[in-house]
């Protein structure tokens, strides 16, 4: 879940200029106006109207979804299309199979994969130093022996097997579509809307639907990961493609370029860098859809998260997490580091050095292959040196020492926020009557964001009344606000000082990085443990995974200040404290929307996870509709009316931001946690 | 995709690895390769693996005896249950070895697309039902009684259930009658949802280290209950038909037969995979032994299961017949 960059960009339309700065103070009172007047009406009208719907109630537009998916069920076996889908089906497993019996599985009547882990290991290695530098092959080589000396070299062979094979028919499909998408407004118009819904719908609403066309087991798993990473780079692709500058374009066209050769001449080779970073997005998308993948029996590492977790085993679930983080740093590194290379342009000497040393090192890697091919002992990883046991173990007492101690502290922290801001906010937006709460929203956004944001927001209104639920989504809502103010504070705090100090940088990315790919299942134990089931713990997950991105956002947002104000202000005599407050956080304003922004879509790729330890609202019925056939319709509303609230506040937030300054754009197209 | 060449190579690769093995290695895959099968069986059992721990102990054992006895192949499947039974059709999923009663899915894939059929109870009995941690009894002894749950409602109360006490619900897959309860019993409660299995055993494993009050949903058998062992509050005694209307249930839950669900085409099969399957049955404290060795000792489920099996040969042949 590591992209949640909702990005409507529209060729050809250009940012308006920034406002000027009595237009945002008018903007910022007619808000306190309206948020005031809103307090003093709620109070008054507090319970009425607030549209609320028993847990075991459904509406008829929710039997009405859940009696359509029965119809597709039983339309499956007569109707050709779905019959085809049964051939993708069975396309998928067999190329997993094949890939499986290549480096996971026994290949019979082999008792072993193809290639053994030492054939695996050198010839990744040797990819890696191709495209990326002997740094990178390095770091390669050393996560693939981590996948086995902490005890899940198969399983992490599966899990790169699924990713592989997503990102390959991600990247098949989505550079295409995406290259299209930057070329014509009409396609950016249609699409735009369909990859918003994508990104924010939860998998755990389309995760049944699927296994009924493309059973359970790969195949499936790879449809899931599909779906979920596919936005990102044709978003990544459309934007590459549109950032060409305008100048080089009319030269070309002056010059009688065609169409297509402008495509393949121009366009393509500036964007290069830039859809390898979509790749880079693409490939994290994936790995952080592993865990999910598991609930429909998708293999690798997200198998034995989910497994620890009905036993409660943290330090099993913690040992596959770390596999999975390291799994990703690794691909993110490599990754970034060609997107890089690919700009550089060697020398010819250094190019025949560097041709003769991929050959000599391709003979290396051979010779293992032929190696792992014949010694059993360089087939099967040994289970000798384990590390996966002592880091359990050191997981586990870590997580009981916390939940033995801690608890005490965290609890007053629960409650403090729980009693101080959650619960009036939540009385506040969640008991009002629905009317004045959508007039609200409806005024807000028009204030804020324009005319267009002002539409969105009357659609999404509409589609959350439409399926029901709409004290549900105002709980939800409320949480999502909760979380994405305590993400932000702790981005500003964080964020500031790494931006100032090279060394908190260095000791807190690595943390970050990982925060962002460790899937929630492997904390959600002790984070039970010290918050208990509720609507804080729900919080606590949605601002571990989205506060990386914000810090790194703010960070770099303060970063770009440009030194010579801030040596001017220094030279005028500013403290530390006032170049902070009064230089650095007001120029980099813009970044620090931006990462409110990204922030608050995080938190909501969050919200089912929620359902799981307290939560409660959308995020529960979401999970219930996963589990209870009976409640499959109420989830999938449930789901609709997740997208509708995150697509709703993303535009609102947007407005803010002054339609989003083209840096923002650049800014979020760095990958996700890539060293700056 | 295989070539003729590529079987050579494979021969000779094959030999040099066998040799090998003999030689010193010892890998275990070859091994396992020819240790399963006493008859010659060449039937795969797909066997559904619900997500909880008791669950996976009934199917280890029962694909256990299937491999040791039978010599058939058996596979796991890691599926909650809806997505189990919607394999039945086609042919992923044969057996759902524990079933706690769901009567849409029965009406869907048993009466309708007669895709599955009952295969008999497992000798499991599951008793869902409101629980409190021992100290609670021990410090309150009347608690057990659901007449005096008022009594001490403050006593429940949390941040999450504003003036009244909690009662905490567990994952949504689970029947619950809960909310109907507090109602019809007029108890000063609200439900929470803790939302999933997980939630609510942590949050039991930390009242009773920490002595905080809580009142839950839970079930037996299951495995936390041999870690902490919860005690039931006493509801209003079920009686035939008295949750008929789920709307104005005002009794405890019943004892359910838990009992084991097949695919047609499994059961039609004539395979001796589905006498076993069709035979098994067991207790709830066996279930819990093996379901301990799984959860709290940390043995593979496989292991799990031969321990078991090597303790209960006698168990085992009512099931091979």
């Amino acid at each position: 879940m590591s992209t949640a960059t909702l990005a409507p960009e529209e060729p050809g339309l250009e940012a308006p200029p920034p406002p000027p700065e009595e237009r945002q103070t008018s903007k910022a009172a007619i808000v306190a106006a309206i948020l005031v007047v809103f307090a003093i009406a709620a109070t008054i009208l507090n319970g009425r109207d607030t549209r609320p719907l028993a847990r075991s109630d459904l509406t008829g537009f929710q039997n009405w979804l859940g009696d359509l998916s029965d119809k597709l069920e039983s339309a499956r076996d007569s109707s050709a299309i779905l019959q085809g889908l049964g051939h993708i089906s069975d396309a998928l497993d067999s190329v997993a199979q094949f890939l499986a019996e290549l480096v996971s599985e026994p290949a019979l009547p082999r008792p072993v994969p193809e290639i053994g882990w030492l054939g695996v290991i050198a010839v990744a290695v040797w990819i890696a130093l191709a495209i990326a530098g002997w740094r990178m092959a390095v770091l390669t080589g050393l996560s693939f022996a981590a996948f086995g000396l902490f005890g899940f070299w198969t399983a992490s062979m599966e899990t790169l097997i699924v990713t592989f094979m997503s990102v390959a028919i991600c990247l098949v499909i989505g550079i295409p579509v995406g290259i299209w998408m930057g070329r014509s407004r009409r396609a950016t118009s249609v699409l735009t809307p369909i990859l918003d819904g994508l990104q924010t719908l939860p998998s755990f609403v389309y995760l049944l639907p699927i296994t009924l066309f493309f059973s359970i087991g790969v195949a499936a798993a790879v449809i899931v990961t599909l779906i979920y990473a596919l936005p990102p780079v044709i978003r990544i692709s459309a934007h590459g493609i549109r950032s060409v500058s305008k100048e080089t374009i009319e030269a070309m066209q002056s010059l009688g370029t065609s169409r297509s050769q402008m495509l393949r001449k121009v366009q393509l080779p500036m964007a290069k860098r830039t859809i390898i970073v979509g790749v880079n997005q693409t490939i994290m998308a994936a790995l952080s859809m592993a865990t999910i993948a598991a609930f429909i029996d998708g293999p690798g590492l997200g198998k034995p998260v989910i497994k620890a977790l009905e036993s409660l085993d943290v330090g099993r679930a913690a040992t596959a997490g770390l596999c999975i983080v390291i799994m990703a740093i690794m691909l993110d590194r490599v990754t970034t580091a060609a997107s890089i290379r690919s700009e550089a342009l060697p020398s010819a000497h250094s190019r025949r050095n560097r041709w003769i040393g991929l050959a000599a090192s391709g003979v290396v890697a051979i010779v293992c292959v032929v190696l792992s091919r014949q010694y059993l002992d360089l087939a099967t990883f040994p289970d000798k040196p384990d590390l996966g046991r002592p880091f359990a173990e050191g997981a586990d007492s870590v997580s009981t020492w916390l939940s033995d101690n801690a608890a005490s502290v965290t609890g007053a922290i629960k409650d403090a926020i729980t009693y101080g801001l959650l619960n009036p906010l939540q009385e506040l937006i969640a008991q009002s009557p629905w009317w004045l709460v959508a007039l609200v929203l409806i005024g807000l956004s028009y204030v804020l964001g324009g005319l267009r944001s002002l539409v969105t927001t009357i659609v999404c209104i509409g589609v959350i009344l439409g399926v029901g639920l709409w004290q549900d989504s105002m709980v939800t809502l409320t949480m999502t606000l909760v979380a994405t103010i305590l993400t932000m504070v702790l981005a500003l705090v964080l964020g500031v000082w790494m931006a100032q100090s090279r060394g908190v940088d260095m000791v807190l990315r690595p943390v970050l990085d990982a925060a962002q790919v460790v899937p929630p299942f492997v904390y959600l134990v002790p984070a039970l443990a010290l918050f208990d089931p509720t609507r804080f713990t729900a919080i606590v997950a949605g601002i571990v995974y989205a506060s990386p991105v914000a810090i790194k956002l703010v960070c770099d947002a303060i970063r770009d200040v440009s030194p010579t104000v801030i040596e001017a202000a220094e030279s005028a005599g500013s403290s530390r404290w006032q170049i902070i407050t009064k230089v650095q956080l007001p120029m980099a304003r813009k970044g620090i929307q931006l990462a409110a922004n990204q922030g608050m879509l995080y938190v909501f790729a969050m919200v089912v996870i929620g359902g799981l330890v307290g939560a409660g609202a959308l995020g529960y019925l979401v999970y219930a509709g996963f589990t209870q056939a009976e409640l499959f319709g109420k989830g999938l509303a449930a789901g609709i009316a997740i997208v509708a609230l995150a697509i709703m506040l993303d535009r609102m937030a947007q407005g803010t931001s002054a339609r989003r300054a083209r840096t923002g754009n650049r800014r979020f197209l760095r990958s996700p946690f890539a060293g700056s | 995709m295989r070539t003729t060449t590529r079987r050579v190579r494979l021969a000779g690769v094959i030999a040099a690895s066998a040799l090998l093995t003999l030689s010193a290695c010892g890998g275990g895959d070859i091994e396992d390769d020819k240790a399963s099968g006493g008859e010659k069986c060449d039937q795969t059992v797909n066997m559904a693996i619900n997500p909880w721990v008791g669950y996976e102990a009934s199917a280890h054992v029962v694909g256990k005896v299937i491999e040791n006895e039978l010599g058939c192949k058996v596979e796991y499947k890691d599926l909650k249950e809806e997505v189990a039974w919607q394999g039945f059709g086609k042919g992923t999923v044969d057996v759902v070895i524990e079933d706690w009663g769901h009567p849409a899915l029965e009406k869907k894939y048993i009466e309708g697309d007669k895709s599955a059929i009952d295969a008999g109870p497992n000798g499991n009995v599951g008793q869902i039902g409101w629980y409190v941690p021992p100290w609670m009894v021990e410090k309150y002894p009347d608690i057990t009684d659901w007449k005096n749950l008022n009594k001490y409602a403050d006593l429940f109360r949390t941040s999450e259930s504003g003036d009244k006490g909690q009662m905490l619900d567990g994952d949504p897959s689970f029947v619950t009658n809960d909310e109907a309860l507090v109602k019809n019993l007029k108890l000063d409660y609200k439900v929470v949802y803790a939302g999933s299995e997980a939630a609510l055993i942590t949050a039991f494993r930390q009242a009773e280290k920490q002595k905080k009050p809580l009142l839950g949903y839970f079930y037996a058998p299951q495995w936390f209950l041999s870690e902490v062992e919860l005690k039931k509050v006493n509801l209003p005694e079920w009686t035939e038909g008295c949750d008929a209307d789920p709307a104005k249930v005002a009794c405890d839950y019943p004892e359910t037969k838990l009992k084991k669900i097949v695919a047609t085409k499994f059961s039609d099969s004539g395979s001796p995979a589905y006498d076993v399957v069709k035979n098994f049955t067991w207790t709830n404290d066996d279930q819990n032994l093996v379901a301990k060795y799984i959860a709290e000792d940390k043995m593979d489920p496989d292991e799990a299961a031969q321990k078991w099996i090597d303790d209960n040969a006698d168990k085992i042949k009512a099931w091979v017949g």
